[in-house]
């Protein structure tokens, strides 16, 4: 997994919308990512889910929180409108797991990323970053406030 | 100020709890729309535990959740008893969870509709079961159901975890 005090690998990704989405758009805003399995397998929708729930208290400390898993846009899109997720969910999928592999987050036995979590500071750093044991164990949100609060 | 929702153990039992039961103490996060928390919670009800419920409603997955634990907070308003009672009902009998159905459990239960109606939409009771959801994302709440062993959490296989608190209980 990616460690702190490094730069963030740059990234260019499609949206579930298919628009084209690269790391430097959210500089000068803090950037959560959330790598996760795979869209519709049931522990990841329990993940997303609650992530949705306190999307408002993300926002509230100036981060913005994106998904990142090996799935398509389309598939991404279709995730999205079933969740009622509001966040964006980038597309890690051609070349497969690039990103992922990129942070340290990629499964190669499993052929998807696992569950992590980093926070990419507004200078582009990584100042947190958190993977899960396994992938059925879900990192809680409590984590992430953690990270944001400077816990 | 933001208030915190970083990680903290789950609160003990307190005031404004729902607490029911004699045995070890199991404190659950559930959502009253969840297809998983209903399936076993006939199963866990029935378990020599002192259980203790929180609200977990996961809104963006399941919209109806956040009005039916309002609506189980407003009843608790008027009477615990009847809040078990509708508690029960709710996860027993997911089909009828309108507001036409539960105005009936609430007429049925001799309970005031009209108070109901208005406690349901009141500060007091959006902010008690906002202080349930958030206490469970400061523990580390990822799903429902959810159970902790005291302040334990248990695994993801729940009904397993909460029998074998009964039977350490005997043992103990």
């Amino acid at each position: 997994m990616i460690e702190p005090g490094i730069p963030a690998p740059g990234f260019r990704l499609h949206d579930h919308a298919g628009n084209e989405v690269a790391l430097e758009d959210f500089s000068g805003r803090r950037l959560v990512i959330a790598f996760y399995p795979l869209d519709f397998s049931a522990v990841c929708t329990d993940q997303l889910s609650i992530y949705q729930e306190v999307l408002g208290e993300i926002e509230a400390r100036d981060a913005t929180l994106v998904g990142i898993s090996v799935d398509s846009a389309a598939c991404h899109a279709a995730f999205r409108e079933k969740l009622g997720l509001t966040f964006p969910l980038l597309a890690d999928f051609h070349p497969k797991g690039e990103v992922c592999a990129a942070y340290g987050a990629y499964l190669d036995d499993w052929g998807h990323s696992n569950r992590s979590l980093v926070l990419v500071e507004r200078d582009g750093t990584v100042a947190w970053s958190f993977a899960a044991p396994t992938p059925l164990e879900i990192p809680g949100a409590n984590l992430i406030f953690d990270a944001l609060d400077g816990a | 100020m933001v208030s915190s929702l970083g990680s903290a153990a789950v609160p003990p039992p307190g005031e404004g709890d729902h607490v029911r039961g004699d045995g070890p103490l199991a404190v659950l996060y559930l959502d009253l729309a969840c297809p998983r928390c209903a399936g076993s919670w006939g199963r866990i009800s029935a378990l020599p535990l002192r259980l203790c419920v929180r609200h977990f409603p996961v809104a963006s997955k399941r919209p109806r959740s956040p009005a039916l634990h309002h609506a189980a907070e407003a009843v608790a308003a008027q009477s615990e008893p009847a809040f078990w009672d509708f508690w029960d009902s709710l996860l027993g009998d997911r089909a009828y969870v309108d507001d036409p159905h539960l105005w009936e459990r609430v007429r049925a239960m001799g309970l005031d509709l009209e108070r109901f109606q208005a406690d349901r939409r009141s500060e007091s009771v959006i902010a008690r079961v906002d202080r349930d959801f958030r206490s469970g994302i400061r523990a580390g709440v990822t799903g429902t159901p959810a159970g902790f062993a005291g302040t334990n959490p248990l695994g993801p296989d729940l009904e397993a975890g909460l029998e074998e608190l009964c039977l350490r209980g005997e043992r103990a």
